[in-house]
């Protein structure tokens, strides 16, 4: 790809496949291949059920229920971390992996204050002093322009409005320098005017602090914006891979074509939308059936 | 733990009669039970034939010094009603806290991490609760024979079976919630994950099913009185009460209607009271 190869890279998923139960006729992942450079943000798009959040809960170890990895490997910093140990794992996660997640309504424990929720990773699993995660989260939460960062940390997440609270994942997110970052279509739950403040401060906040983020969105605008490699993913599988120019400019595959016809764009408001042909989707997923035939074989 | 039950500020403190009058009758029961040797007119025990069915303070015939009158063997009934709170109250407590315990950590286990721990949790569940509870109980406490502890040994042991359904539940519900992926990126450990963040969020469910299971083991426990399986026979108990007072319901009907207020309103207020605890103290919910 165009990763310069003297660099190793943050994260390196090669050939990597999931399936329900373990079971190789049905992969939810099917030999994904991606790579992302430190410091670089990676997008993820494509429809729902496409497999774009599976690949971040992969890399974390957080499947859901009976799915399994079948086959491939995820280096982290040029580490297999699917060979650890779980406690080795859990260590690694804590130090250099954060989550921004999806629904910023279900991502804070509605029983706890919010400063607890984000100096706990600093205290309990990294060993600083109360009173120094404490500075720090306040400085963090000042950071993402949250205006009295006491009050907010005393405060229960029912009393802070969606804006806020995704402020506050934000915040927790790059509470511990983590060096890779997974942003799980963090402006999907928030309305739209809400959307491009905290998209720009996602940005800001990863150029800020260099961590490799790997963003995971439908929307090809949002990648436009924030990515500078993209994969398209349907069904699991992955349509294209590149700079994120280099694709939006000239897609190769006529399916990310059609996704970029379907998508609004600022530039050109008056853009006739078409939503992506059935006969495009239905040729993908026949041909991920027969890959799935073969591959099962 | 403090900070999950703590109210948020800025919060209008509404008036909650339920809590207070649920809370206000167990507080009363409560002290009774506490200091019944010291309210407690008379020896519970203490039988005298020529004072039997005396009737209470308010009718003809009433004799000073017996409030609530005898019974028909000439025992205080208000000394009676008194020392059975105390039996009452230990029972539910105890039994109460013991199906709770066991109950919810279950139905976290099951909820928490499901696959083949849920699964074997949920079919002892199921036929455990294919038992006719009542039967149950009186079955377990002849085999036990009679005591306070079978009682509240007897107790726990079937009544555990409505926190670990209810719990199992809830926590898988908690489960699902992106907090608790959050909590495992950060890498915490399953155990604290469970203790820290999906217990606290279960709690309010668990205090209002441990003060509804108050309420059932106090009735239960007055059940297995009636049918004299509970504590020995002359033990001061509501149930016992209860069906002593049933042979002379013609002849003294106090001795069968304090004790069934008592059980009554007990029961209703247990329940009442935890009903009320959790509409004041979940974060959520208000």
């Amino acid at each position: 790809m165009t990763t310069p190869p003297a660099v190793t890279p943050a994260l390196e998923i090669r050939n990597l496949s999931v399936a329900l139960g373990g079971d190789r006729r049905h992969r939810l992942l099917r030999s994904v291949n991606l790579t992302v450079a430190p410091g670089e943000v990676h997008g993820l798009v494509g429809e729902s059920g496409a497999g774009k959040s599976m690949i971040g809960k992969t890399v974390f170890g957080i499947l859901p229920g009976a799915a399994r990895v079948v086959e491939g490997e995820i280096h982290f910093h040029g580490r297999d971390i699917l060979g650890l140990p779980k406690r080795e794992l859990r260590t690694l996660r804590g130090r250099e992996m954060a989550l921004i997640p999806q629904d910023p309504l279900t991502a804070l424990n509605p029983s706890r204050r919010i400063g607890p929720q984000i100096t706990d990773r600093l205290v309990k699993i990294l060993g600083h002093s109360q009173a120094d995660a404490n500075r720090r989260a306040r400085a963090l939460l000042d950071e993402v322009s949250i205006r009295d960062p006491d009050r907010v940390m005393r405060a229960y997440p029912h009393e802070l409005s969606g804006g806020m609270r995704q402020r506050v994942l934000i915040a927790e997110a790059f509470v511990a320098e983590p060096k890779l970052i997974v942003a799980d279509e963090p402006t999907t739950a928030l309305d739209v005017t809400v959307q491009r403040r905290i998209l720009g401060l996602i940005a800001a906040m990863q150029a800020r602090h260099g961590a490799a983020l790997l963003f995971v969105t439908h929307d090809l605008g949002v990648v436009a914006k924030v990515c500078q490699s993209v994969s398209v993913l349907f069904g699991g599988h992955v349509v294209e891979q590149g700079r994120t120019g280099d694709i939006l400019a000239a897609p190769q595959t006529e399916y990310t074509r059609a996704l970029l016809a379907a998508t609004p764009r600022y530039d050109r408001p008056d853009a006739e939308l078409t939503p992506v042909a059935p006969k495009i989707t239905a040729a993908l997923t026949l041909e991920n059936e027969w890959a799935d035939m073969q591959y099962a074989r | 733990m403090a900070e999950a039950f703590g109210a948020p500020r800025a919060r209008a403190a509404r008036p909650a009669p339920r809590l207070w009058l649920a809370g206000g009758w167990l507080f009363i029961v409560g002290i009774a039970a506490l200091l019944a040797p010291l309210l407690a007119p008379h020896d519970p025990l203490y039988q005298d034939l020529f004072l039997n069915r005396l009737p209470p303070f308010w009718a003809a015939g009433a004799e000073p010094g017996y409030w609530l009158g005898t019974d028909s063997l000439g025992r205080d009934v208000l000394s009676r009603l008194i020392y059975g709170a105390r039996i009452a109250f230990i029972v539910a407590f105890v039994a109460g806290t013991a199906a709770c315990v066991i109950g919810a950590t279950l139905g976290l286990l099951a909820g928490y991490f499901g696959g083949w721990t849920d699964r074997v949790i949920s079919r002892i569940v199921d036929i455990w609760m294919a038992f006719p509870p009542v039967l149950f109980a009186i079955l377990l406490v002849a085999v036990l024979g009679t005591g306070l502890l079978s009682v509240i040994i007897a107790i726990a042991v079937i009544d555990w079976t409505r926190f670990c359904r209810v719990v199992r539940a809830e926590a898988m519900q908690q489960r699902a919630m992106e907090y608790v992926d959050s909590a495992r990126v950060a890498g915490f450990s399953r155990w604290r994950i469970l203790a820290r963040e999906v217990l606290p969020n279960v709690m309010p469910s668990i205090v209002v099913l441990l003060s509804l299971e108050m309420g059932i083991a106090v009735i239960v426990e007055a059940i297995l009185s009636f049918v004299n399986l509970s504590i020995s026979s002359d033990a001061p108990t509501w149930g016992g009460m209860i069906a002593e007072g049933r042979a002379s319901i013609y002849q003294a009907w106090w001795v069968l209607v304090f004790p069934l207020v008592a059980l009554f309103l007990t029961v209703l207020a247990f329940s009442q009271f935890g009903e009320g605890l959790k509409n004041r103290f979940d974060p959520v919910l208000r």
